[in-house]
């Protein structure tokens, strides 16, 4: 217990000289370093000529793929609910930032006022649509949970491929059938057009932005757990009769975490369509396997840590990128590694063969350190 | 006459999601895991009715039994290899390892048939059925399908109500120590469990195709979340609730198809599946279970 009580202080601890931090900052510090350490890296490898294209062009889908994966660690990892529809916030995200930057693009021609301000809004949109998707979940748990947020995912990326948006200046008009149906007038633009999507998008993502929005999301989402929200976010996911009866409000957390989340992810969204020029929804990218990969990085990271959600985002964004020289054979390597991963690290039997070969040092301080981890709780 | 039409492609489509529903909530109920490599299973079934008739020439029927041997087969090595050794784990741990499954099945299928898309041959050749002046037009795919699905669907109800293995696998699902202490064999009754959901899933995917006549490496992600949402619709781990959850989702998908939008029909479905579930939690027949403080 003493240790959640260092934890409480933790922030305000280290700001006053002391002799030694608080295991939960330090924690915090080396997340944080460890991105700002990578990021420069990529700065100076790409400032000297060192990259290759191929790598180059992955520095933003991996910032997106860490975003979505930090906010999907909120829901699974610090609420302990399984979200299989994650790629939808992120799809929310991406069409509403994107036909806000279409629409206002002659308005606001400045990319630095508009960039920020599409990132506002794909992000309050997915907020808006986790609370919505937060009511029904609020009765449900476990698969039946998981059932629904599946079920959203599809059903947002079923919509937006039926959608169709014009402008014009009566106001926006809306349509499932086709273009005419618009009705728009003659100055009218119509910005998303059906299963074509959005086109035309201004390509605004940097690394620069993506690390940014990165930072922002991962210090945003490390305070959040090593705060009173957090901790008390936590006890409902440890046991949530016990948090109801020491008077934590139920709702209002479920709700704050499926917003907050919905949240980042619409950021990532809008990150991922301003990166392309031509934003369409298919199976691929949105709904089920988007949800199922950022959900991937978030398990193989390690449930409720976000350094691992971090380290693994970025592992498993170039894996398969990596493995392009045997090009049809990687997504099959892709799959046995991530068969052959999850059981070696959840096999006792396993575990214990793998202990016998590694250097027993080793494997003690590991042990040790995760003993500690598990003490403290998830933190960073 | 044309409501009666839909309806009745939708109890097919139903009686198809019903039996790869019925594989998940088996599977689910006794090793408590969701098989998401499930709806691979139905495509692999489809492969191997292709390679068998259509590529080397054979009478359907041996690639029926083909096509159910090797599903279950199939599926008895997935649960030996990668299920077996995470029974301790934690449910996510297994979700995640389903899912590299399912990708493992995707990708083979797509180094080995290729990209494009294989026109499956009807393995049934019963022909259509043409009612009220042609007003009413049954194909013979339909009708094979209602007729085994239903066949299927009271042997299932039969084997897990009389018979012995059946009673162990109701044991199993509902307190697998217990059921251990009894002397049942919880391996093989898992394992027993995986073959049959297979075996129904290989029957779907033969049935499937014959109705839909194309053939990708996805074929079975599709109709497989379908399922998969029938089942939890219908109240996962349990056996009438995964079919009558797979009929009513095929009749909502081929109504809402017909007379709302065709663009926006999976949308309705899981639309009205996410209602019914804030309505009535565990689904129309799963079983409330109780918190324990």
């Amino acid at each position: 217990m003493g240790n959640t009580v260092q934890n409480n202080n933790a922030p305000e601890n280290a700001l006053k000289p002391r002799k030694s931090i608080s295991p939960a900052f330090r924690s915090k510090l080396i997340t944080c370093g460890m991105v700002v350490a990578l990021f420069i890296i990529v700065e100076i490898l790409d400032g000297t000529g060192n990259m290759s294209n191929l790598f180059s062009g992955l520095l933003v889908p991996i910032c997106y793929y860490v975003i979505a994966a930090l906010s999907l660690n909120l829901v699974v990892g610090i609420l302990g609910e399984l979200s299989l529809g994650h790629g939808g916030f992120m799809c929310v995200g991406a069409y509403a930032s994107a036909f806000f930057t279409i629409a206002t693009q002659d308005i606001i021609t400045d990319v630095w006022i508009r960039f920020p301000l599409a990132f506002l809004v794909g992000g309050l949109t997915a907020a808006i649509f986790g609370i919505l998707i937060g009511i029904p979940v609020l009765r449900l748990k476990g698969d039946y949970l998981a059932i629904v947020t599946l079920a959203f995912g599809e059903i947002i990326k079923n919509v937006v491929t039926a959608l169709y948006v014009g402008i014009d200046g009566n106001g926006v008009h809306f349509s499932t059938t086709s273009t005419d149906a618009l009705n728009l007038a003659e100055d009218g633009k119509v910005i998303i057009k059906g299963a074509l999507g959005i086109t035309g998008i201004p390509k605004s993502s940097n690394v620069i932005v993506g690390f940014v929005l990165v930072m922002i999301t991962l210090i945003v989402c490390l305070n959040i757990i090593d705060s009173r929200t957090g901790r008390a976010i936590m006890s409902i996911r440890d046991n949530r009769i016990a948090a109801e009866s020491i008077g934590i409000n139920v709702t209002k957390h479920k709700l704050f975490v499926f917003a907050i989340s919905a949240f980042f992810a619409g950021l990532a969204g809008t990150l991922y369509s301003h990166n392309l020029s031509g934003l369409t929804a298919n199976t691929n990218n949105f709904g089920y396997n988007m949800s199922i990969t950022i959900l991937v990085i978030v398990v193989l990271g390690g449930i409720g840590s976000m350094r691992g959600s971090v380290i693994a985002a970025i592992i498993l964004t170039a894996l398969p990128e990596m493995l392009r020289g045997f090009s049809e054979y990687r997504m099959l390597i892709y799959a046995v590694v991530l068969i052959v991963m999850m059981i070696v690290n959840n096999n006792p039997t396993i575990k214990a063969k793998l202990s016998m070969i590694a250097p027993k040092v080793l494997i003690a301080k590991f042990r040790n350190r995760k003993k500690n981890n598990v003490q403290k709780g998830a933190e960073g | 006459m044309e409501f009666l039409s839909y309806l009745i492609s939708g109890l097919s489509l139903g009686s198809i999601y019903a039996l790869i529903a019925l594989g998940y909530t088996m599977v689910y109920g006794i090793a408590k895991m969701l098989n998401f490599a499930h709806g691979d299973i139905i495509m692999v079934g489809g492969f191997i009715v292709f390679t068998l008739c259509t590529t080397l020439g054979l009478d359907s029927i041996w690639g029926i039994l083909g096509a159910i041997v090797g599903c279950t087969i199939l599926g008895v090595i997935v649960e030996k290899v990668a299920y077996k050794p995470l029974r301790s784990a934690s449910p996510l741990a297994v979700l995640i390892t389903a899912i590299g499954v399912s990708y493992l099945l995707q990708n083979l299928a797509l180094l080995i048939f290729g990209s494009g898309t294989k026109t499956f041959t009807s393995v049934v050749t019963i022909p259509k059925i043409s009612l009220f002046d042609d007003q009413l037009v049954i194909t013979g795919e339909t009708i094979v399908t209602i007729i085994v699905s239903v066949i299927i669907m009271v042997g299932l109800v039969f084997f897990v109500n009389k018979t012995k293995p059946g009673h162990a696998m109701r044991a199993v699902s509902e307190d697998r120590g217990a059921a251990q202490l009894m002397g049942i064999n919880v391996n093989a009754t898992i394992s027993l469990t995986f073959a049959i959901g297979s075996a129904l899933a290989a029957v779907a995917g033969i049935l499937m195709c014959s109705a839909y006549p194309s053939l990708t490496a996805y074929t079975g992600a599709m109709p497989g979340i379908k399922a998969f949402v029938a089942a939890v619709f219908g109240g996962i781990g349990s056996i009438p609730g995964a079919m009558v959850g797979g009929i009513l989702l095929g009749v909502f998908e081929s109504l809402s198809r017909a007379y709302i939008s065709s663009q926006l029909s999976d949308a309705i479905v899981f639309a009205v599946l996410i209602i019914i579930l804030t309505i009535k939690p565990t689904g129309l027949m799963g079983k409330k279970i109780s918190e324990k403080v």
